[in-house]
């Protein structure tokens, strides 16, 4: 048995028993990456170095018979979004292709504090701005159950890289459902946590107000562990929440006695592909048959959430963008004057996609427009928030698709901004709210996986993970390896 | 015609808070260049800002100082601009719901009082400093030092209710002293911790709609204000005399020589985008916090000019100057309080420390004498020991050696010749020296007896009692 | 509502984006599709309805006024496409 095709917890207990040696663990990894990177191309930088020398210090404390963190010695990957001190943060971006953050974000710093072993930095759509990583500057990430198709985005080279067994977890961040749509593409388990649980510092914005850190791992128990390593209280994020974090493999029991389970009618609408529908309503029939009462709810503005989701979405991006201009760090075109060099550093160095966002956001925020597009997406936002709190006061969470199709072929949809912006129809009112929501697999159509979604009330992890797992336990697609170009 | 000049002042003070308003950079002025600098206040991907909760403090007690509302519910927002000096290329301000509104303060210019309200207190970040080589419209690149950026500032609005360049100028002074007396800024132009920008139109009298106005920049000194705005106000009569119109632009002060000058329109209208800045959370101050932080205040200039004139009975004039400064009404009070008799106090106060603080350019918290050793001076003056001229050299010898009073006077053997019997031999001794002064002063020359007072401080180096010199002199001739 | 050729260079001079002259076309018609699709929310009522800012019931949250290390300036610097004894160094800036 090869030791990556193991979960993190799997690998965890070895580590304990010394079966297996935290430098073994990595080197099994790095193989992994050297045989399918090539064909999977997740990674904008790796760090093996840096990732053997982790290792062995993990080794060394438990030579030393050191207490070890949950993560220790467990490799994983971080989009290229979250900063990481003197390691390249690209944000798939020419405008950052040569950025070194001289400081880490919170999340990296915990990790290196818990001594998890770090093997590199992950393909995005630039600036976390897609749903396919077609989008980055650099390259397109594969999808391994389908190397023809894309992994999904934005966190697609942390979905890719865990799907393709090249780590046992990986971080993204979620935004409109940046690493819920990834881990349904490419057969995984993601978590976009509550906004608020996970620091954002250190995080590249895009949509400050929506986005998460959230980890995407291979089944629910590892998503479990990852979040009680990243999640917690930040003094440097003033939107961060002061709660206690739970031990959430708690949660994790197998059935679903005395919970209650409401389907939102309105995330069942045309354009849902059939296969994708029957697979989620197989899912539903499953959950009751494991205790939970499944019940249908309505959530009237749901259809308005992706146009709110949009003109918040870029409002605040033309704004958090609007740093890159080529003055203290990143991409510099020429100009003889500011403004010239201004322009030409950001016509160069932003992509397509980016610059449409900001020109999109920039609009909606200039006089004469702010009331009607982006004062009354935040109204229509306080709508959707309260169509989750009388959907909460019925139910205890939410079960509904992630995304209305599995993954699309790679160049399928680029030239068509509104077709790629509706494949987060279904992930973009979870940020809008501000609740957590999990995508795990919960069936295959034309051999690819097909993501469910169980939504919670605010800081209500621990239920998602509850029903999440007991869904999980009762099946085997957690068990099963994406094939990565083989047959 | 007849215009009504019509000005509003905008200014921004730099709060005197240890770090920066959203990271723990120091504030400290004059530090080497990008020396002061963070991930936060760089503006680098990925970075978040954390309200200093000072800055909250010294918004709120400015507010209640200015008599302002303070609003129970008040935000951040983002102001959205490209300039070199902003790193994120916004700043984080406030827009429509500041920390405190409608206020007031009052001035009073030539004898009238009049009441300048206050629209808004707002708290937001200082931007960076630009350096030119050479002039800016001649170089061909230009430096940046982030040090000043995130240092925490204060835009205090008025109204457009001041009606001449001389109240401006009042206005500014008293805000001043209120931001020094509640202790919440140095205020010092030079140093650009106090900066003032202005909005002036001119109306024919009478009328109640406003006029175009221009918008004032590049005054760095109370004088500029003054002059500043002395100068738009008769460049846009000029204008409007010679049937012309008034453009809405910004113009610049050109203290050298002079004049305000246009300052070319710039590529485009701004369109600042405001929108809540998402990674502040709402502000929603407890009133009973707000009750005790206005507990707190100290007594504000009005008042102490009030008390020292009703206290002590110095003129309302004099009262006024002592309190435009906090530092000198406090060097008054503790000279008063030190036994000091309050009309000579403020003698000195306005007279020898003055004249020797403004040669030395020291503030007066900087003054070497202190309050207690000058009222052990004053005491002495009081008491005969020491001759008040004498005491003026005295002052000078403890301004440059810091010794005390009494030392300088007994070292140098000061102390006034009181003792008649001691006095009659000089006095004997001048007479018989200068006869031709005795027989004028016996041919009823009036005027000759001031001649031998003169020659008796001489022999006895001032310490004469001057009284007693004169009494002697005449009964011994 | 229909977005003009000249509204998308006003957007694009604001964010300082240039546009090269197929694509002011391009993102002319991408961007009334897009705002075709998000006129949808006119038909919501909004009224009496407070924005939400922020999800998070969070207010007042402060840090103590506390000076914390600064960055060495070769820190500060080093990511700087244009330097000049200990600054950053931009092109002249032609606005008054």
């Amino acid at each position: 048995m090869e030791l990556h095709t193991l979960k993190a917890h799997e690998l965890q207990d070895k580590l304990r028993k010394k079966e297996v040696s935290a430098t073994e663990i990595a080197q099994s990894f790095l193989k992994r990456i050297d045989a399918v990177e090539d064909k999977v191309q997740a990674f904008i930088t790796r760090t093996p170095e840096a990732a053997l020398a982790q290792a062995r210090r993990v080794d060394e404390k438990i030579a030393r018979g050191e207490r070890l963190a949950p993560l220790a010695g467990l490799p994983g990957v971080l989009k290229d979004n979250i900063c990481v001190k003197g390691t390249k943060t690209t944000c798939g971006s020419r405008i950052l292709e040569n950025f070194v953050p001289p400081y880490d974000a919170t999340v990296a710093a915990r990790l290196a504090g818990q001594d998890a072993v770090i093997l590199g930095k992950t393909n995005l759509d630039e600036f976390a701005m897609g749903s396919s990583t077609e989008n980055s500057a650099f390259f397109t990430s594969r999808n391994p159950w389908d190397l023809s198709a894309v992994p999904g985005g934005s966190s697609g080279g942390s979905g890719a890289a865990v799907s393709a067994a090249m780590a046992l977890w990986g971080l993204g961040s979620d935004t409109g459902g940046s690493v819920r749509l990834p881990a349904a593409f490419c057969g995984i388990v993601g978590l976009k946590p509550t906004y608020g649980r996970v620091s954002r510092y250190g995080l590249v914005a895009y949509g400050s107000s929506l986005d998460q850190i959230g980890p995407l791992t291979r089944d629910v128990r590892d998503c479990a562990l990852v979040m009680g390593a990243i999640a917690g209280h930040d003094p440097l994020d003033s939107t961060s929440v002061e709660a206690p974090v739970p031990d959430y493999t708690k949660a994790l029991v197998p059935d679903l006695k005395g919970m209650k389970i409401g389907i939102p009618k309105e995330y069942f609408v045309a354009g849902l592909d059939p296969a994708v529908e029957k697979a989620i309503q197989g899912a539903i029939e499953q959950l009751r048959s494991l205790g939970a009462e499944c019940r249908e709810v309505s959530m009237p503005h749901t259809e308005y959430a992706l146009a709110a989701y949009y003109l918040i979405a870029t409002s605040e991006a033309s704004s958090n963008l609007a740093r890159y201009d080529g003055v203290g760090y990143g991409h510099r075109g020429q100009g003889n004057d500011i403004v010239a060099m201004y322009k030409r550093t950001r016509t160069e160095g932003f992509g397509e996609e980016a610059r449409r966002r900001i020109m999109l956001g920039t609009y909606a925020l200039s006089s004469g427009y702010y009331d009607a597009y982006y004062l009354k997406a935040l109204k229509v936002r306080t709508l959707i928030r309260q169509d989750f709190d009388k959907a909460f006061d019925q139910v205890d969470v939410l079960v509904a698709p992630i995304s209305p199709t599995t993954a699309f072929k790679i160049g399928e949809k680029v030239e068509d901004p509104l077709a790629m912006y509706l494949q987060d129809v279904c992930t973009v009112p979870i940020n809008l709210a501000g609740v957590p929501a999990i995508s795990l697999p919960c069936g295959f159509s034309g051999g690819l996986p097909v993501g469910l979604q169980i939504i919670g009330r605010p800081l209500g992890e621990e239920a998602l993970l509850r029903a999440a797992y007991a869904f999980e336990q009762a099946n085997d697609y957690h068990r099963r390896l994406a094939p990565v170009g083989e047959v | 015609m007849d215009y009504e000049i019509v000005i509003g002042l905008e200014v921004h003070t730099e709060l005197k808070t240890r770090s920066k308003i959203f990271c723990g950079c120091s504030t400290t002025f004059g530090a080497e260049q990008n020396t002061n600098v963070c991930p936060v206040c760089l503006g680098l991907p990925g970075v978040l800002p954390v309200l200093n909760a000072k800055v909250l403090e010294f918004a709120v007690r400015t507010g209640l100082a200015l008599n302002c509302r303070i609003l129970p519910f008040s935000k951040f927002d983002r102001k959205n601009y490209y300039y070199p000096d902003l790193p994120k290329n916004f700043q984080t301000s406030q827009y429509d719901l500041p920390i405190a509104v409608d206020g007031h303060l009052d001035i009073e210019v030539n004898g009238e009082a009049r009441r300048i309200g206050i629209t808004r207190v707002h708290m937001e970040e200082d931007a960076g400093k630009l350096v030119h080589a050479g002039t800016i419209a001649k170089s061909d690149y230009a430096l940046v030092d982030y040090n000043r950026t995130g240092v925490p500032l204060l835009e205090i609005v008025s109204e457009p209710d001041i009606r001449s360049a001389e109240e401006a100028k009042a206005y500014l002074e008293k805000l001043k002293a209120i931001l020094q007396y509640i202790d919440v800024s140095d205020c010092k132009m030079e140093e650009g911790s106090l900066r003032c920008d202005a909005n002036i139109s001119l109306r024919p009298r009478g009328e109640s709609k406003f006029g175009t106005k221009a918008e004032l920049k590049n005054l760095n000194s109370f004088k500029a204000v003054q002059k500043g705005l002395e100068y738009e106000a008769l460049r846009q009569e000029q204008v409007l005399g010679e049937g012309g119109k008034i453009v809405q632009e910004t113009r610049s002060w050109d203290d050298s020589r002079g004049v305000t000058v246009s300052l070319r329109s710039k590529e485009q209208a701004h369109d600042y985008r405001y929108f809540p800045e998402p990674d502040l959370v709402p502000i929603v101050v407890d009133p009973q916090w707000i009750e005790a932080i206005r507990r707190d205040l100290p007594e504000l200039p009005d008042a102490r000019q009030g008390r020292l004139v009703e206290q002590y009975g110095l003129s309302g004039y004099d009262a006024g100057v002592i309190t435009a400064s906090r530092a000198m009404a406090d060097y008054f009070d503790g000279l008063v309080a030190a036994g000091a008799e309050a009309k000579a106090a403020a003698n000195w106060l306005m007279g020898e420390v003055a004249k020797h603080l403004n040669a030395s350019g020291q503030p007066v918290e900087e003054c070497p004498v202190t309050a207690q050793a000058l009222a052990e001076l004053i005491s002495l003056v009081d008491k005969g020991t020491i001759s008040g001229k004498i005491a003026k050299t005295v002052f000078e010898e403890m301004w440059t050696s810091g010794k005390t009073a009494a030392a300088i006077v007994q070292e140098q053997g000061l102390i006034q010749i009181s003792d008649a019997g001691e006095m009659v031999a000089i006095v004997e001794r001048v007479i018989a020296a200068n006869p031709q002064s005795v027989a004028d002063y016996r041919a009823g020359k009036e005027r000759a007896i001031g001649f031998l007072v003169g020659q008796v401080m001489k022999e006895t180096k001032g310490r004469a009692n001057p009284e007693l010199v004169n009494r002697l002199l005449r009964e011994h001739m | 509502m229909k977005i003009t050729r000249q509204d998308v260079e006003q957007v694009a001079l604001l964010s300082r984006l240039e546009i090269a002259g197929g694509e002011a076309e391009k993102f002319t018609g991408q961007l009334n599709a897009i705002f075709g699709y998000i006129d949808m929310l006119n038909k919501v009522d909004t009224e009496g309805v407070e924005p939400t800012a922020h999800v998070l019931p969070l207010k007042n949250v402060m840090r103590p006024d506390e000076v914390r290390a600064s960055l060495p300036r070769e820190e500060a610097l080093a990511n700087a496409p244009a330097r000049e004894d200990g600054f950053f160094k931009v092109p002249k800036i032609l606005e008054g």
